[in-house]
Protein backbone atom coordinates (compact mmCIF):
# COMPACT_ATOMS: atom_id res chain seq x y z
CA UNK A 1 0.00 0.00 0.00
CA UNK A 2 2.87 2.34 0.69
CA UNK A 3 4.40 1.92 -2.69
CA UNK A 4 1.21 2.71 -4.58
CA UNK A 5 0.50 5.83 -2.00
CA UNK A 6 4.34 6.53 -2.14
CA UNK A 7 4.93 9.63 -0.35
CA UNK A 8 7.74 10.57 1.56
CA UNK A 9 6.84 11.29 4.78
CA UNK A 10 9.69 12.47 6.78
CA UNK A 11 9.78 14.86 9.24
CA UNK A 12 12.68 16.59 8.23
CA UNK A 13 13.37 20.53 8.10
CA UNK A 14 14.29 22.23 5.66
CA UNK A 15 14.57 26.18 4.35
CA UNK A 16 12.34 24.18 1.42
CA UNK A 17 9.92 23.47 3.67
CA UNK A 18 9.68 25.70 6.58
CA UNK A 19 9.08 28.62 3.39
CA UNK A 20 5.54 29.52 3.24
CA UNK A 21 2.84 27.38 1.38
CA UNK A 22 1.59 30.27 -1.24
CA UNK A 23 5.50 31.02 -2.38
CA UNK A 24 5.93 27.73 -2.94
CA UNK A 25 2.84 27.05 -4.80
CA UNK A 26 3.10 30.61 -6.98
CA UNK A 27 6.67 29.73 -7.61
CA UNK A 28 5.74 26.25 -9.14
CA UNK A 29 2.74 27.29 -10.68
CA UNK A 30 4.82 30.45 -12.25
CA UNK A 31 7.00 27.72 -13.22
CA UNK A 32 4.81 25.11 -14.85
CA UNK A 33 2.89 28.06 -16.88
CA UNK A 34 6.16 29.04 -17.90
CA UNK A 35 7.49 25.51 -19.11
CA UNK A 36 4.40 24.80 -21.06
CA UNK A 37 4.22 27.57 -22.88
CA UNK A 38 7.85 28.19 -23.69
CA UNK A 39 9.01 26.94 -27.20
CA UNK A 40 11.30 23.83 -26.77
CA UNK A 41 13.48 25.99 -29.00
CA UNK A 42 14.47 28.36 -26.05
CA UNK A 43 17.00 25.91 -24.54
CA UNK A 44 17.95 28.39 -22.30
CA UNK A 45 15.03 28.15 -20.34
CA UNK A 46 14.41 24.63 -20.01
CA UNK A 47 18.36 23.88 -18.76
CA UNK A 48 18.28 26.69 -16.32
CA UNK A 49 14.41 25.27 -14.47
CA UNK A 50 15.93 22.10 -14.97
CA UNK A 51 19.50 23.43 -12.42
CA UNK A 52 16.94 25.54 -10.28
CA UNK A 53 14.72 22.11 -9.59
CA UNK A 54 17.87 20.04 -8.51
CA UNK A 55 19.16 22.45 -6.73
CA UNK A 56 15.57 23.10 -4.79
CA UNK A 57 15.84 18.90 -4.19
CA UNK A 58 19.60 19.18 -2.90
CA UNK A 59 18.36 21.75 -0.28
CA UNK A 60 14.99 19.79 0.12
CA UNK A 61 17.09 16.47 1.34
CA UNK A 62 14.50 14.41 -0.09
CA UNK A 63 16.43 11.00 -1.08
CA UNK A 64 17.20 11.73 -5.13
CA UNK A 65 16.11 8.04 -5.48
CA UNK A 66 13.17 8.57 -4.34
CA UNK A 67 12.44 11.48 -6.52
CA UNK A 68 14.11 9.75 -9.22
CA UNK A 69 11.59 6.81 -8.65
CA UNK A 70 8.77 8.68 -8.81
CA UNK A 71 9.27 10.51 -11.98
CA UNK A 72 9.65 6.88 -13.39
CA UNK A 73 6.50 6.05 -12.12
CA UNK A 74 4.72 8.64 -13.65
CA UNK A 75 6.02 8.56 -17.26
CA UNK A 76 3.71 5.89 -18.74
CA UNK A 77 2.35 8.06 -20.49
CA UNK A 78 5.20 9.85 -21.99
CA UNK A 79 6.08 6.35 -23.39
CA UNK A 80 3.05 5.76 -25.00
CA UNK A 81 3.36 8.71 -26.53
CA UNK A 82 6.85 7.93 -27.96
CA UNK A 83 5.38 4.59 -29.31
CA UNK A 84 2.68 6.34 -30.65
CA UNK A 85 5.40 8.54 -32.66
CA UNK A 86 7.66 5.99 -33.49
CA UNK A 87 4.99 5.54 -36.28
CA UNK A 88 5.66 8.82 -37.09
CA UNK A 89 9.45 9.92 -38.02
CA UNK A 90 8.66 13.70 -38.19
CA UNK A 91 7.08 13.95 -34.64
CA UNK A 92 10.13 12.63 -33.51
CA UNK A 93 11.29 16.53 -31.93
CA UNK A 94 8.10 16.93 -30.64
CA UNK A 95 8.40 13.89 -28.51
CA UNK A 96 12.14 15.00 -27.20
CA UNK A 97 10.10 18.59 -26.25
CA UNK A 98 6.84 16.86 -24.96
CA UNK A 99 9.14 14.42 -22.53
CA UNK A 100 11.41 17.46 -21.31
CA UNK A 101 8.58 19.72 -20.68
CA UNK A 102 6.37 17.01 -18.09
CA UNK A 103 9.48 16.11 -17.06
CA UNK A 104 9.88 19.47 -15.47
CA UNK A 105 6.29 20.22 -14.36
CA UNK A 106 6.50 16.34 -12.94
CA UNK A 107 9.53 17.07 -10.84
CA UNK A 108 8.00 20.59 -9.53
CA UNK A 109 4.77 19.39 -8.55
CA UNK A 110 6.72 16.38 -6.84
CA UNK A 111 9.28 18.40 -5.16
CA UNK A 112 6.08 21.02 -4.03
CA UNK A 113 3.49 17.90 -2.67
CA UNK A 114 6.88 16.49 -0.61
CA UNK A 115 7.64 19.34 0.96
CA UNK A 116 4.52 20.47 2.02
CA UNK A 117 1.31 19.20 4.09
CA UNK A 118 -1.45 18.99 2.16
CA UNK A 119 -3.54 21.01 4.61
CA UNK A 120 -1.33 23.93 3.80
CA UNK A 121 -2.34 23.78 -0.02
CA UNK A 122 -5.54 23.29 1.16
CA UNK A 123 -5.26 26.63 2.71
CA UNK A 124 -3.44 28.43 -0.68
CA UNK A 125 -6.97 26.82 -2.24
CA UNK A 126 -9.32 28.70 -0.05
CA UNK A 127 -7.32 32.16 -0.61
CA UNK A 128 -7.23 31.82 -4.14
CA UNK A 129 -11.05 31.53 -4.05
CA UNK A 130 -11.67 28.33 -4.65
CA UNK A 131 -15.48 27.51 -4.00
CA UNK A 132 -16.13 26.40 -0.10
CA UNK A 133 -17.96 23.47 -0.59
CA UNK A 134 -15.28 22.01 -3.22
CA UNK A 135 -12.63 22.62 -0.24
CA UNK A 136 -14.77 20.75 1.93
CA UNK A 137 -15.13 17.62 -0.65
CA UNK A 138 -11.53 17.75 -0.83
CA UNK A 139 -10.20 18.06 2.84
CA UNK A 140 -13.12 15.24 3.99
CA UNK A 141 -11.38 12.75 0.92
CA UNK A 142 -8.25 13.55 2.07
CA UNK A 143 -8.67 12.73 5.44
CA UNK A 144 -10.10 9.37 4.67
CA UNK A 145 -8.62 8.49 1.41
CA UNK A 146 -5.92 6.33 3.87
CA UNK A 147 -8.71 4.94 5.89
CA UNK A 148 -10.64 3.90 3.00
CA UNK A 149 -7.91 2.35 1.33
CA UNK A 150 -6.60 0.28 4.66
CA UNK A 151 -10.46 -0.93 4.83
CA UNK A 152 -10.09 -2.02 1.03
CA UNK A 153 -6.87 -3.61 1.58
CA UNK A 154 -8.06 -5.59 4.72
CA UNK A 155 -11.57 -7.06 2.75
CA UNK A 156 -9.29 -7.53 0.06
CA UNK A 157 -6.91 -10.10 2.39
CA UNK A 158 -10.12 -11.20 4.22
CA UNK A 159 -11.22 -12.44 1.02
CA UNK A 160 -7.76 -13.86 -0.34
CA UNK A 161 -7.42 -15.82 2.77
CA UNK A 162 -10.90 -16.78 2.50
CA UNK A 163 -10.45 -18.65 -1.34
CA UNK A 164 -7.76 -20.30 -2.83
CA UNK A 165 -7.73 -20.05 -6.31
CA UNK A 166 -10.85 -20.22 -7.81
CA UNK A 167 -11.94 -19.05 -11.06
CA UNK A 168 -11.32 -15.36 -12.61
CA UNK A 169 -15.05 -14.68 -13.06
CA UNK A 170 -15.37 -16.02 -9.21
CA UNK A 171 -12.64 -13.29 -8.53
CA UNK A 172 -14.59 -10.60 -10.30
CA UNK A 173 -18.03 -10.86 -8.83
CA UNK A 174 -16.21 -11.48 -4.92
CA UNK A 175 -14.05 -7.92 -5.61
CA UNK A 176 -16.80 -6.32 -7.12
CA UNK A 177 -19.02 -7.17 -3.68
CA UNK A 178 -15.87 -5.97 -1.82
CA UNK A 179 -16.12 -2.36 -3.66
CA UNK A 180 -19.60 -2.02 -3.07
CA UNK A 181 -19.14 -3.22 0.19
CA UNK A 182 -16.68 -0.20 0.33
CA UNK A 183 -19.19 2.38 -1.30
CA UNK A 184 -21.84 1.38 1.67
CA UNK A 185 -19.29 1.41 4.01
CA UNK A 186 -18.34 4.98 3.17
CA UNK A 187 -21.58 6.18 2.72
CA UNK A 188 -22.28 4.96 6.57
CA UNK A 189 -19.30 6.47 7.80
CA UNK A 190 -20.56 9.77 5.76
CA UNK A 191 -23.72 9.82 8.42
CA UNK A 192 -21.50 9.31 11.32
CA UNK A 193 -19.40 11.85 10.59
CA UNK A 194 -22.42 14.26 9.69
CA UNK A 195 -23.80 13.51 13.03
CA UNK A 196 -20.16 14.46 14.38
CA UNK A 197 -19.77 17.59 12.87
CA UNK A 198 -23.65 18.89 13.69
CA UNK A 199 -22.82 17.73 17.64
CA UNK A 200 -20.04 19.88 17.32
CA UNK A 201 -21.99 22.45 15.87
CA UNK A 202 -20.98 22.75 12.40
CA UNK A 203 -23.46 24.31 9.90
CA UNK B 1 -5.71 8.81 -19.41
CA UNK B 2 -4.50 11.25 -16.77
CA UNK B 3 -2.47 13.59 -19.17
CA UNK B 4 0.62 14.99 -17.32
CA UNK B 5 1.69 18.90 -18.30
CA UNK B 6 3.80 19.17 -21.52
CA UNK B 7 1.18 17.36 -23.67
CA UNK B 8 -1.60 20.00 -23.73
CA UNK B 9 -0.37 23.56 -25.09
CA UNK B 10 -1.70 26.83 -24.24
CA UNK B 11 -4.75 27.22 -26.12
CA UNK B 12 -5.96 24.12 -25.25
CA UNK B 13 -5.62 24.66 -21.47
CA UNK B 14 -7.43 27.62 -21.61
CA UNK B 15 -10.40 26.26 -23.31
CA UNK B 16 -10.29 22.84 -21.45
CA UNK B 17 -10.16 24.71 -18.13
CA UNK B 18 -13.05 27.23 -19.01
CA UNK B 19 -15.37 24.54 -19.99
CA UNK B 20 -14.28 22.50 -16.37
CA UNK B 21 -14.87 25.24 -14.54
CA UNK B 22 -18.02 26.25 -15.52
CA UNK B 23 -19.05 22.94 -15.32
CA UNK B 24 -17.86 22.84 -11.82
CA UNK B 25 -19.61 26.12 -11.12
CA UNK B 26 -22.87 24.57 -12.65
CA UNK B 27 -22.37 21.47 -9.95
CA UNK B 28 -21.30 23.15 -7.16
CA UNK B 29 -24.55 25.77 -7.15
CA UNK B 30 -26.75 22.89 -8.25
CA UNK B 31 -25.48 21.00 -5.13
CA UNK B 32 -25.86 23.73 -3.19
CA UNK B 33 -29.62 23.88 -3.38
CA UNK B 34 -30.47 20.29 -3.85
CA UNK B 35 -28.61 18.28 -2.02
CA UNK B 36 -29.37 18.20 1.84
CA UNK B 37 -27.22 18.93 4.17
CA UNK B 38 -27.01 15.40 5.21
CA UNK B 39 -25.08 14.39 2.31
CA UNK B 40 -22.49 17.16 2.14
CA UNK B 41 -19.73 14.45 4.06
CA UNK B 42 -20.92 11.83 1.54
CA UNK B 43 -19.21 13.88 -1.72
CA UNK B 44 -15.53 14.46 0.26
CA UNK B 45 -16.43 10.16 1.24
CA UNK B 46 -17.58 9.19 -1.81
CA UNK B 47 -14.23 10.76 -3.23
CA UNK B 48 -12.04 8.89 -0.85
CA UNK B 49 -14.07 5.96 -1.96
CA UNK B 50 -13.56 6.27 -5.93
CA UNK B 51 -9.66 7.10 -4.86
CA UNK B 52 -9.78 3.40 -2.69
CA UNK B 53 -11.92 1.71 -5.63
CA UNK B 54 -9.04 2.14 -7.68
CA UNK B 55 -6.64 0.47 -6.28
CA UNK B 56 -8.42 -2.34 -6.10
CA UNK B 57 -6.98 -4.38 -8.87
CA UNK B 58 -9.14 -6.80 -11.26
CA UNK B 59 -7.03 -9.62 -12.88
CA UNK B 60 -7.45 -9.90 -16.82
CA UNK B 61 -5.43 -12.06 -19.19
CA UNK B 62 -1.90 -13.09 -18.41
CA UNK B 63 -1.17 -11.51 -15.60
CA UNK B 64 -2.35 -7.88 -16.19
CA UNK B 65 -4.75 -6.19 -14.01
CA UNK B 66 -7.36 -3.43 -14.77
CA UNK B 67 -8.96 -1.12 -12.32
CA UNK B 68 -12.70 0.37 -11.45
CA UNK B 69 -12.80 4.50 -13.09
CA UNK B 70 -15.50 4.66 -11.92
CA UNK B 71 -17.23 8.22 -13.30
CA UNK B 72 -20.26 6.43 -14.03
CA UNK B 73 -20.61 4.66 -11.56
CA UNK B 74 -20.64 7.52 -9.02
CA UNK B 75 -23.05 9.57 -11.62
CA UNK B 76 -25.21 6.47 -10.97
CA UNK B 77 -25.49 6.25 -7.35
CA UNK B 78 -25.36 10.07 -6.36
CA UNK B 79 -26.58 12.38 -9.84
CA UNK B 80 -24.64 13.67 -12.53
CA UNK B 81 -23.64 17.20 -10.59
CA UNK B 82 -22.16 14.96 -7.52
CA UNK B 83 -20.04 12.92 -10.19
CA UNK B 84 -18.60 16.12 -11.44
CA UNK B 85 -17.61 17.50 -7.83
CA UNK B 86 -16.45 14.28 -6.81
CA UNK B 87 -14.07 13.27 -9.92
CA UNK B 88 -13.23 16.92 -9.73
CA UNK B 89 -11.57 16.26 -5.90
CA UNK B 90 -10.09 13.25 -6.73
CA UNK B 91 -8.45 14.68 -9.83
CA UNK B 92 -7.23 17.15 -7.65
CA UNK B 93 -5.45 15.49 -4.76
CA UNK B 94 -4.32 13.12 -7.24
CA UNK B 95 -2.34 16.49 -9.22
CA UNK B 96 -1.22 17.85 -5.90
CA UNK B 97 -1.00 14.76 -3.86
CA UNK B 98 -0.21 12.32 -6.21
CA UNK B 99 1.98 14.47 -8.78
CA UNK B 100 -0.81 12.37 -11.44
CA UNK B 101 -1.84 14.40 -13.97
CA UNK B 102 -0.95 17.61 -14.81
CA UNK B 103 -1.38 20.96 -13.20
CA UNK B 104 -2.26 22.92 -16.85
CA UNK B 105 -4.00 19.92 -17.96
CA UNK B 106 -6.46 19.52 -14.47
CA UNK B 107 -8.56 21.11 -17.02
CA UNK B 108 -8.77 18.60 -19.73
CA UNK B 109 -8.54 15.83 -16.98
CA UNK B 110 -11.75 17.17 -15.22
CA UNK B 111 -13.57 18.01 -18.98
CA UNK B 112 -12.70 14.24 -19.70
CA UNK B 113 -12.66 12.35 -16.69
CA UNK B 114 -15.45 14.69 -15.10
CA UNK B 115 -17.67 16.12 -17.53
CA UNK B 116 -17.45 13.52 -20.40
CA UNK B 117 -17.08 10.22 -18.57
CA UNK B 118 -19.81 11.26 -15.41
CA UNK B 119 -22.47 13.59 -17.09
CA UNK B 120 -22.18 12.17 -20.20
CA UNK B 121 -22.23 8.84 -18.77
CA UNK B 122 -25.24 9.62 -16.78
CA UNK B 123 -27.20 11.02 -20.42
CA UNK B 124 -26.51 7.32 -21.54
CA UNK B 125 -27.59 5.57 -18.35
CA UNK B 126 -30.77 8.08 -18.23
CA UNK B 127 -31.16 7.53 -22.03
CA UNK B 128 -30.90 3.48 -21.68
CA UNK B 129 -33.09 3.22 -17.97
CA UNK B 130 -35.92 5.17 -19.73
CA UNK B 131 -36.20 2.11 -23.01
CA UNK B 132 -35.69 -0.52 -20.47
CA UNK B 133 -37.53 -0.06 -17.43
CA UNK B 134 -36.81 -2.15 -13.99
CA UNK B 135 -33.72 -2.94 -12.43
CA UNK B 136 -32.54 -5.37 -15.01
CA UNK B 137 -32.79 -1.41 -17.21
CA UNK B 138 -30.62 -0.64 -15.03
CA UNK B 139 -27.88 -2.95 -14.60
CA UNK B 140 -27.89 -2.49 -18.71
CA UNK B 141 -27.87 1.19 -18.63
CA UNK B 142 -24.89 1.03 -16.45
CA UNK B 143 -22.62 -1.10 -18.34
CA UNK B 144 -23.54 0.05 -21.30
CA UNK B 145 -23.11 3.50 -20.27
CA UNK B 146 -19.51 2.32 -18.76
CA UNK B 147 -18.43 1.18 -22.03
CA UNK B 148 -19.76 4.01 -23.88
CA UNK B 149 -18.27 7.09 -21.13
CA UNK B 150 -14.96 5.18 -21.36
CA UNK B 151 -14.60 5.38 -24.84
CA UNK B 152 -16.22 8.92 -25.44
CA UNK B 153 -13.61 10.30 -22.55
CA UNK B 154 -10.42 8.44 -24.60
CA UNK B 155 -11.72 10.41 -27.94
CA UNK B 156 -11.90 13.80 -26.82
CA UNK B 157 -8.33 13.28 -25.15
CA UNK B 158 -7.09 12.24 -28.31
CA UNK B 159 -8.56 15.02 -29.95
CA UNK B 160 -6.86 17.47 -27.01
CA UNK B 161 -3.52 15.82 -27.93
CA UNK B 162 -4.28 16.51 -31.05
CA UNK B 163 -4.90 20.31 -30.93
CA UNK B 164 -2.03 20.82 -29.29
CA UNK B 165 0.17 19.47 -32.10
CA UNK B 166 1.54 16.49 -29.76
CA UNK B 167 -0.05 13.39 -31.37
CA UNK B 168 -1.06 13.51 -35.05
CA UNK B 169 -5.01 12.69 -34.92
CA UNK B 170 -4.60 9.86 -37.11
CA UNK B 171 -2.36 8.00 -34.79
CA UNK B 172 -3.95 9.64 -31.29
CA UNK B 173 -7.58 8.61 -32.79
CA UNK B 174 -7.34 5.05 -33.54
CA UNK B 175 -5.11 4.44 -30.60
CA UNK B 176 -6.74 5.50 -28.22
CA UNK B 177 -10.23 4.76 -29.07
CA UNK B 178 -9.25 1.06 -30.22
CA UNK B 179 -7.55 0.36 -26.50
CA UNK B 180 -10.13 2.15 -24.82
CA UNK B 181 -13.16 0.06 -26.55
CA UNK B 182 -11.34 -2.92 -24.55
CA UNK B 183 -10.65 -1.04 -21.55
CA UNK B 184 -13.98 0.08 -21.49
CA UNK B 185 -15.82 -3.69 -21.64
CA UNK B 186 -14.01 -4.30 -18.45
CA UNK B 187 -15.40 -0.56 -16.91
CA UNK B 188 -18.87 -1.38 -18.08
CA UNK B 189 -18.21 -5.13 -16.22
CA UNK B 190 -17.06 -3.77 -13.16
CA UNK B 191 -19.57 -1.09 -12.69
CA UNK B 192 -22.52 -3.35 -13.80
CA UNK B 193 -21.30 -5.81 -10.82
CA UNK B 194 -20.29 -3.11 -8.22
CA UNK B 195 -23.99 -1.52 -8.93
CA UNK B 196 -25.42 -5.03 -8.21
CA UNK B 197 -23.29 -5.85 -4.96
CA UNK B 198 -24.59 -2.41 -4.04
CA UNK B 199 -28.31 -3.38 -4.87
CA UNK B 200 -28.50 -6.65 -3.11
CA UNK B 201 -26.99 -5.63 0.05
CA UNK B 202 -28.23 -1.74 0.50
CA UNK B 203 -31.11 -1.10 -1.65
CA UNK B 204 -32.00 1.93 -0.30
CA UNK B 205 -28.51 3.69 -1.18
CA UNK B 206 -29.44 3.65 -4.97
CA UNK B 207 -31.80 6.71 -6.05
CA UNK B 208 -34.54 4.16 -7.53
CA UNK B 209 -37.10 6.82 -6.55
CA UNK B 210 -35.92 10.06 -8.48
CA UNK B 211 -35.45 7.55 -11.65
CA UNK B 212 -38.58 8.42 -12.98
CA UNK B 213 -38.75 12.43 -15.38
CA UNK B 214 -37.52 14.95 -12.67
CA UNK B 215 -38.51 18.33 -14.33
CA UNK B 216 -36.74 20.47 -11.96
CA UNK B 217 -33.02 18.83 -13.12
CA UNK B 218 -33.81 19.16 -16.94
CA UNK B 219 -32.28 22.44 -16.57
CA UNK B 220 -29.00 21.56 -14.93
CA UNK B 221 -28.88 18.63 -17.55
CA UNK B 222 -29.45 21.00 -20.41
CA UNK B 223 -26.30 22.96 -19.14
CA UNK B 224 -24.03 20.08 -18.95
CA UNK B 225 -25.14 18.32 -22.56
CA UNK B 226 -24.25 22.01 -24.03
CA UNK B 227 -20.71 22.09 -22.38
CA UNK B 228 -20.27 18.38 -23.29
CA UNK B 229 -21.66 19.26 -26.98
CA UNK B 230 -19.56 22.21 -27.49
CA UNK B 231 -15.95 20.31 -26.26
CA UNK B 232 -16.93 17.80 -28.07
CA UNK B 233 -17.20 20.02 -31.04
CA UNK B 234 -13.97 21.99 -30.26
CA UNK B 235 -11.72 19.23 -30.07
CA UNK B 236 -13.18 16.19 -32.25
CA UNK B 237 -15.15 17.97 -34.71
CA UNK B 238 -12.26 19.57 -36.65
CA UNK B 239 -10.54 15.84 -37.78
CA UNK B 240 -13.55 14.26 -38.14
CA UNK B 241 -14.10 16.52 -41.32
CA UNK B 242 -10.43 15.21 -42.08
CA UNK B 243 -12.06 11.60 -42.16
CA UNK B 244 -11.41 9.13 -45.42
CA UNK B 245 -12.38 11.15 -48.47
CA UNK B 246 -16.13 12.10 -46.59
CA UNK B 247 -15.38 15.61 -47.47
CA UNK B 248 -13.30 15.52 -50.14
CA UNK B 249 -15.52 13.12 -52.12
CA UNK B 250 -18.66 15.90 -51.65
CA UNK B 251 -16.21 18.42 -52.88
CA UNK B 252 -15.75 15.83 -55.93
CA UNK B 253 -19.07 15.90 -56.07
CA UNK B 254 -20.69 18.79 -56.22
CA UNK B 255 -17.16 20.18 -58.51
CA UNK B 256 -15.76 22.77 -55.78
CA UNK B 257 -12.20 21.05 -56.26
CA UNK B 258 -10.57 23.15 -57.78
CA UNK B 259 -11.65 25.64 -55.01
CA UNK B 260 -9.47 23.78 -52.20
CA UNK B 261 -7.60 23.50 -54.74
CA UNK B 262 -5.03 26.64 -53.76
CA UNK B 263 -4.23 25.90 -49.96
CA UNK B 264 -3.65 22.17 -50.89
CA UNK B 265 -0.95 23.27 -53.22
CA UNK B 266 0.42 25.93 -51.11
CA UNK B 267 0.40 23.75 -47.91
CA UNK B 268 0.75 19.51 -49.35
CA UNK B 269 2.46 18.72 -46.02
CA UNK B 270 -1.19 18.56 -43.65
CA UNK B 271 -2.72 16.98 -46.52
CA UNK B 272 -0.50 14.23 -47.09
CA UNK B 273 -0.68 11.04 -45.23
CA UNK B 274 0.24 7.47 -45.33
CA UNK B 275 -3.34 5.48 -46.65
CA UNK B 276 -2.35 2.81 -43.83
CA UNK B 277 -2.88 5.40 -41.50
CA UNK B 278 -5.94 6.86 -43.31
CA UNK B 279 -7.76 3.87 -43.49
CA UNK B 280 -6.93 3.13 -39.53
CA UNK B 281 -8.97 6.33 -39.00
CA UNK B 282 -11.95 4.99 -40.87
CA UNK B 283 -11.40 1.53 -39.45
CA UNK B 284 -11.69 2.55 -35.99
CA UNK B 285 -14.54 4.68 -36.55
CA UNK B 286 -16.91 2.39 -38.04
CA UNK B 287 -15.51 -0.42 -35.55
CA UNK B 288 -16.76 1.99 -32.63
CA UNK B 289 -20.48 1.91 -34.28
CA UNK B 290 -20.17 -1.63 -34.59
CA UNK B 291 -18.44 -2.24 -31.12
CA UNK B 292 -21.17 0.14 -29.75
CA UNK B 293 -23.90 -2.15 -30.80
CA UNK B 294 -22.23 -5.04 -29.33
CA UNK B 295 -21.40 -3.89 -26.27
CA UNK B 296 -25.37 -2.52 -25.88
CA UNK B 297 -26.59 -6.22 -26.90
CA UNK B 298 -23.89 -7.57 -24.07
CA UNK B 299 -25.04 -5.32 -21.89
CA UNK B 300 -28.32 -6.42 -22.11
CA UNK B 301 -27.25 -10.04 -21.69
CA UNK B 302 -25.44 -9.20 -18.28
CA UNK B 303 -28.62 -7.55 -16.62
CA UNK B 304 -31.07 -10.51 -17.72
CA UNK B 305 -27.53 -12.85 -16.12
CA UNK B 306 -27.34 -10.96 -13.34
CA UNK B 307 -31.13 -9.93 -12.40
CA UNK B 308 -32.21 -13.01 -12.79
CA UNK B 309 -29.62 -15.00 -11.18
CA UNK B 310 -30.41 -12.70 -8.01
CA UNK B 311 -34.18 -13.21 -8.47
CA UNK B 312 -33.50 -16.90 -8.25
CA UNK B 313 -31.10 -17.24 -5.40
CA UNK B 314 -33.32 -14.14 -3.16
CA UNK B 315 -30.67 -11.85 -1.11
CA UNK B 316 -30.61 -12.24 2.56
CA UNK B 317 -33.26 -9.91 3.94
Amino acid sequence: MDSLLGHHHSHSESPIHRMPAIVKLGVAFGIIIVTVLMPIEQTGWFVGAGALLVSVALLSRLPLLFLAKRILVLSPFVLGVAVLNAFEPSARGTWVGVAVKSAICLLTVILVSNTTPFSKILHVLKMVRVPGLLITTIALMHRYLFVLADEAERMRRARASRTFARGRRFQWRTLSSVVGQLFVRASERAERIYDAMCARGWK
Amino acid sequence: MHIPDGFIDGKTAAVTGGLSATAVGLALRHIKHELPARRVPLLGLAAAFLFAAQMVNFPVAGGTSGHLVGGVLVAALLGPGAAVVVVTAVLIVQCFLFADGGVMALGANIFNMGVLDGVGGYFIYRLVCAALPGPRGRVTAVAFAGWCATVIAAISCAGQLAWSGTVPWSLAFPAMAGVHMLIGIGEGLISALVYVAIQRTRPELIPESNLPAQPQKRGELIGYGLLAALGVAIFIAPFACSWPDGLEAVAGRLGFEHRVAAPIISAPAPNYQMPGIHWAVGATAMAGALGSLVVCALAWLLGRFLVTEEKGKLPPA
